[in-house]
């Protein structure tokens, strides 16, 4: 395993510590649950949706390091971003977590966010910084079924 | 007798390995615990030398291999005190044995206004197979509290016990928190009321010695897998009365006496709920198991990880952060910790980069980690391998988790 601190990095413990964007957004126009059955994890994103650019994003939840992070790295990345940028950095971000070692073109131009792609050493914890992305995509796609990872 | 558990665990090939660079301490014993050697050899042995289809041909390895089969049954009964060894049924494990039960016996006689007991220490293996059945019947499932030290309230069990009670579904010992049940005692009440006592035992048998008579359960099920034997094969103990007057299962092949297209005569017990080729290897390696345990005295095994539990309530403890979650009366093999507010899978992970395997989660019972307001804990438990240098590491992992968090 590489080292502990590759998964551990500053960014992520500050971002655990003092989640940003946490709390309910008055009127959202895009919402979003998920849940990780195995960890307990669970969260809901809220989005206000305005001429298809994301205006504002805050989540609400509970769970582990990773998905706090992870849920408070994206709504800090969204904010003002079009929908289709929003999904094209979920594709890229996704691709970044579940790379082979070594692919660092995948968490190219992911800035920040990058921090996250040392879960791709710990299969375990890949769906931690997964949650929050596909509770956002299932925000965007209008879903109204919970979100799972498993 | 004192165990020596630096000479066990050189038993167990796998605790020579080398995790992320350093000796792995093995502390997850009670989710599966690892296999001698001796059950590894039993189990190899059996499939170079004497395998072949059981209570079937009239071969000699066909032979050899169901007299091994049934030597394990009887190994079975003699490990848990039972009358007869047609009191005992193999089964892939407790679920599979707890399901049977539900299914089996419950399923057919229970009704509206019936009510099972269930307690809120439950694994949801013993909660959920009496939610469905309770489902299929409209029967009443009922819980019967914990107090704030993980302990079954005893007060509130009896008052809950009533002539609508048709069964009392209860664990031996808790696989979240470690507390041992006064089973015996419970037991007493429930038949007093003339309720079947079916008893989840998963946690109890690889940690101290099994007296299903002295318990005074109906059903006793329990896993090979936790208590040094194969995966995929346990037991389920029934009484004779209530096994014989149980319905079949599933069906198909070694069930049956006599089939016609217009009828099917079932055979007796234990047969009766064996459909199908059975994990025989499974068996011999459940056999080798009890045979390796039990020459090492149960009793013994049981001092000795009460002593490490002592030790590590102690170490734990002493560490500034770090909560135990239950306090019971009394514990066998688990302890349950939270460290902080850090979530229990990074208290996982970075013990896992220690070297150190604890589970970390809601251990299949999250009623449990409701009653204590944690989404999960982190859990150590022991087996008889174990020793104060594991629970030293242990110490020092969480120590460390602290630290990358402080």
């Amino acid at each position: 395993m590489s080292d502990l601190r590759d998964l551990y990095q500053e960014v992520i413990l500050d971002h655990t510590k003092h989640p940003r964007n946490f709390g309910a957004l008055p009127h959202p126009t895009h919402c979003a649950s998920g849940r990780n059955p195995l960890c307990g994890d669970q969260l809901v994103l809220m989005l206000e949706v305005d001429a298809d650019r994301v205006r504002d994003a805050r989540f609400a939840g509970k769970g582990c390091a990773i998905s706090t992070a992870s849920a408070s790295l994206l709504t800090e990345a969204v904010k003002g971003k079009t929908t289709a940028e929003a999904h094209e950095l979920f594709t890229r971000f996704h691709r970044a977590v579940t790379s082979v070692a070594g692919d660092e073109e995948a968490a190219a131009g992911l800035g920040k966010l990058a921090a996250l792609a040392g879960v791709r050493e710990f299969p375990t914890r890949v769906k931690c910084a997964s949650l929050a992305w596909h509770t956002l995509e299932a925000a965007l796609a209008g879903a109204t079924e919970p979100v799972s990872t498993e | 007798m004192r165990l020596d558990p630096e000479a066990i665990a050189r038993e167990f090939p796998i605790l020579s390995r080398r995790i992320h660079g350093k000796p792995l301490v093995y502390l997850d014993s009670a989710a599966s615990s690892q296999k001698p050697a001796a059950v590894i050899d039993a189990v190899s042995r059996y499939y170079e030398t004497s395998h072949a289809n059981v209570h079937r041909g009239v071969h000699t390895l066909g032979e050899e291999a169901t007299s091994a089969y049934e030597a394990a049954r009887e190994a079975v009964r003699g490990f848990i005190g039972a009358e007869s060894a047609r009191e005992i049924v193999f089964v892939r494990g407790t679920t599979e044995g707890l399901n049977l039960v539900a299914q089996a016996w419950a399923r057919p006689r229970l009704g509206p206004g019936d009510e099972v007991l269930v307690t809120e220490l439950e694994h949801h293996s013993n909660l959920v197979p009496w939610q469905m059945v309770c489902g299929q019947t409209a029967a009443t499932l009922v819980v019967a509290p914990i107090d704030a030290n993980g302990d079954v309230i005893v007060g509130e069990y009896a008052r809950r016990l009533s002539p609508r009670t048709r069964v009392v579904a209860l664990a031996h010992v808790s696989n979240a928190l470690g507390t041992v049940n006064p089973v015996a005692e419970l037991a007493a009440l429930a038949r007093r009321s003339g309720a079947l006592v079916v008893v989840d035992g998963a946690q109890g048998v690889p940690h101290m010695p099994v007296d299903v008579r002295a318990l005074g359960c109906d059903f006793y099920a329990f896993s090979g897998h936790k208590m040094y034997g194969p995966t995929g094969i346990g037991a389920l103990y029934g009484r004779r009365e209530v096994l014989e007057a149980t319905e079949p299962w599933q069906g198909g092949g070694s069930m049956i006496l006599n089939v016609t297209f217009a009828k099917t005569e079932f055979a007796r017990p234990p047969e009766r709920f064996e459909a199908g080729t059975p994990d025989i290897a499974g068996a011999v390696g459940l056999h080798a198991a009890i045979d390796w345990l039990r020459a090492l005295d149960l009793t013994a095994v049981h001092a000795h990880e009460s002593e490490l539990v002592a030790y590590a309530t102690q170490r734990l403890g002493e560490i500034p952060g770090v909560r135990l979650i239950g306090t019971p009366r009394e514990r066998a093999g688990v302890i349950s910790f939270v460290v902080g507010d850090v979530h229990a899978h990074d208290v996982g992970t970075i013990l896992d980069g220690e070297g150190v395997a604890i589970r970390a989660g809601h251990h299949c019972a999250q009623p449990v980690m409701e009653h204590f307001d944690v989404p999960a804990t982190a859990r150590a438990s022991f087996a008889v391998h174990n020793t104060r240098t594991d629970v030293d590491r242990l110490a020092a992992g969480v120590r460390r988790v602290l630290e990358i968090f402080g």
